[in-house]
């Protein structure tokens, strides 16, 4: 399983990578591995305001249905159209092709609270426990 | 499903496993006042012939077929083919729970299929899930569906939209965040379109009118819909007498999003108000936010056709207290009902039978129109519906003609009171010639 060295992470397994203040948004490697064949996405509206910790969409899979949760607080700037019609991209690159949505972060302080690397690795393997 | 009674010693065995000694242990959560410690006061046991003649007395109460009706506003009297009772009541189909699972069920399954099919066909939707309780809960389920897909507070809902059904809606809102407003009617007995234009907003989550409406008027949809669709809010047309549709342009020709009704007209007797069929259509793209179950074909591994449960996730067994609906069963028996009964009469059957009350009711309109106490107003296109003005007091003219074994109509002023001299007559297919004579010698001569 494959964690990126240059991203943050949350509790709720999603990543988010920093770039001129913007936050781009996906579930991690191992959320896609846990909830299997992704099916279905739904995401919020262009423009939408989402609250750090507060759920932004849902992600269906054949076995499961998870709520995704915003690492930041800010405005929608972009979804990620291409997965309405191919919803697999989260199995195939959930780090690449795969990402959900791209987020205005109103709060830089916010990004503190968020996790490294090595926390979420610490993380996952005290939750397997 | 089978009844499995439990002994004395099964009762112990229970209690004894879950650590109680007695039953009544299992109601110290209830106040002692107001427990009741004595037998309910029942009369003793009868036997099997003494019980089949004190049940026979009792249904020589009932009115029989010496009545003849012309009471509608909600519950209407159809003729129902003697194949739809005799195919419901198959064992197969007769049961009080519905089996899903597609390894036992398929033939449940193709039936609830078969039912969202004729339904998409007759209102010209894309998709219709299994089945609801009722009209009126099926209306509030979708006034709760338009709110999750734009996440507006306001409800326009026509007056001209059944009252009971507005007061089951306002029950399901009663602790949600929802402000419900209401569309007044004209002269005409028609939703104000000007007044949809005016009260409609970005704020409003769903606009909705029932067609025909209340008052048996046949409602404008293309212009409501065009106010409705110029600020984004959902269209909702509730159906509550669907015969109409054998006739009318469907409702899904005037691009509404949802259209909710009654399906009891579809070979369910009226008995005391139930059980009812609830409809629900919609388009595809609403389909993860829809309430109720929905049947999906497929094949199975051999490649055969199937039938299962689809779209499942929206509901509460996988989304808890997200579900998008605490609905998870349907009225399976009453849809089988209306299935067999669409089917039995085809497209061209259910046209000749909207035609047939249409004449009927347009032939009794014309009539009362010449009578002197009675006027009716045959400027407004009507169904098999229409409201009659009287100069005679309304529960004088329904005592009279109840006198002379005929129903007569709804007493328009129990739900508007301002509306003291109005009824509101139903004709249909029923209604025979000579019943029709009779009604109008009676009421004519008043």
């Amino acid at each position: 399983m494959e964690f990126p060295k240059d991203l943050k992470y949350s509790k709720e397994h999603e990543w988010t990578r920093i770039e001129d203040g913007k936050a781009i948004i996906g579930i991690t490697d191992h959320a896609q591995e846990e909830l299997g064949d992704v099916v279905f996405v739904e995401l919020p509206e262009v423009g939408s305001e989402v609250e750090q910790m507060g759920t932004f969409g849902v992600v269906e899979s054949v076995k499961a249905v998870s709520d995704l949760y915003s690492p930041v607080t800010g405005e929608v700037l972009e979804i990620n159209e291409a997965l309405k019609e191919e919803p697999e991209l989260i199995n195939s690159d959930p780090y690449g092709d795969g990402w959900l949505i791209v987020v205005k972060i109103s709060d830089e302080d916010e990004i503190d609270a968020l996790l490294s690397v090595e926390e979420y690795e610490a993380f996952i393997k005290e939750e397997k426990k | 499903m089978r009844y499995i009674p439990n002994t004395d010693d099964d009762c112990k065995e229970m209690l004894r496993a879950i650590g109680v000694r007695d039953v009544t242990e299992l109601f110290t959560d209830i106040p002692e006042k107001i427990r009741l410690k004595e037998n309910l006061k029942l009369p003793s046991a009868l036997s099997e012939p003494e019980l089949k003649s004190h049940l026979n007395l009792l249904s020589e109460k009932n009115a029989g077929t010496e009545y003849i009706s012309f009471l509608g506003a909600g519950s209407y009297d159809h003729y129902i083919p003697s194949v739809v009772e005799h195919l419901v009541s198959r064992s197969e189909f007769y049961t009080a729970y519905t089996p899903y699972q597609p390894e036992i069920s398929q033939g449940t399954l193709q039936g609830i299929y078969e039912y969202q099919t004729l339904i998409c066909q007759l209102t010209d939707m894309e998709i219709t899930n299994a089945s609801m309780y009722d009209g009126a809960s099926a209306l509030a389920e979708a006034v709760l569906m338009a709110n999750r897909i734009n996440n507006r507070k306001e409800i326009l809902i026509s007056q001209a939209v059944q009252p009971e059904y507005r007061k089951v809606l306002n029950t399901y809102t009663r602790s949600l965040d929802l402000e419900i407003k209401e569309i007044p009617f004209t002269k005409n007995l028609l939703t104000d379109s000007n007044e949809v234009k005016m009260l409609v907003s970005s704020n409003s989550s769903s606009v909705i009118i029932q067609y025909p409406n209340f008052f048996g008027s046949i409602e404008d949809i293309k212009k409501i819909s065009e106010a409705a669709r110029e600020k984004e809010a959902l269209l909702i047309v509730v159906v509550v007498e669907p015969i109409a549709l054998g006739i009318l342009k469907p409702p899904g020709a005037f691009d509404c999003d949802i259209v909710v009704g009654e399906g009891q007209v579809f070979g369910n007797p009226i008995n005391f108000g139930g059980p009812s069929l609830g409809i629900f259509a919609t388009k595809e793209k609403y389909v993860r936010n829809i309430p109720g179950r929905i049947v999906g074909a497929t094949t199975d591994k051999s490649l055969q056709r199937g039938y299962v449960l689809t779209m499942a996730t929206r509901e509460q067994h996988i989304r808890r207290e997200k579900a998008t609906s605490n609905i998870c069963t349907n009225q399976s028996l009453c849809a089988l009902a209306a299935s067999i009964y669409l089917s039995t009469l085809g497209r061209r059957g259910m046209k000749r039978l909207a035609e047939l009350n249409l004449y009927k009711a347009n032939h009794v309109k014309k009539e009362i129109s010449k009578m002197r106490n009675f006027s009716v107003d045959m400027s407004i296109p009507t169904f098999n519906e229409f409201v009659v003005r009287s100069k005679l007091p309304l529960e004088k003219v329904n005592e009279w003609l109840l006198q002379k074994n005929i129903i007569g109509g709804l007493a328009l002023s129990r739900f508007y009171p301002e509306m003291k001299d109005s009824l509101l007559f139903c004709v249909t297919e029923k209604n025979t010639k000579e019943d029709i004579d009779i009604f109008c010698r009676v009421l004519g001569a008043l």
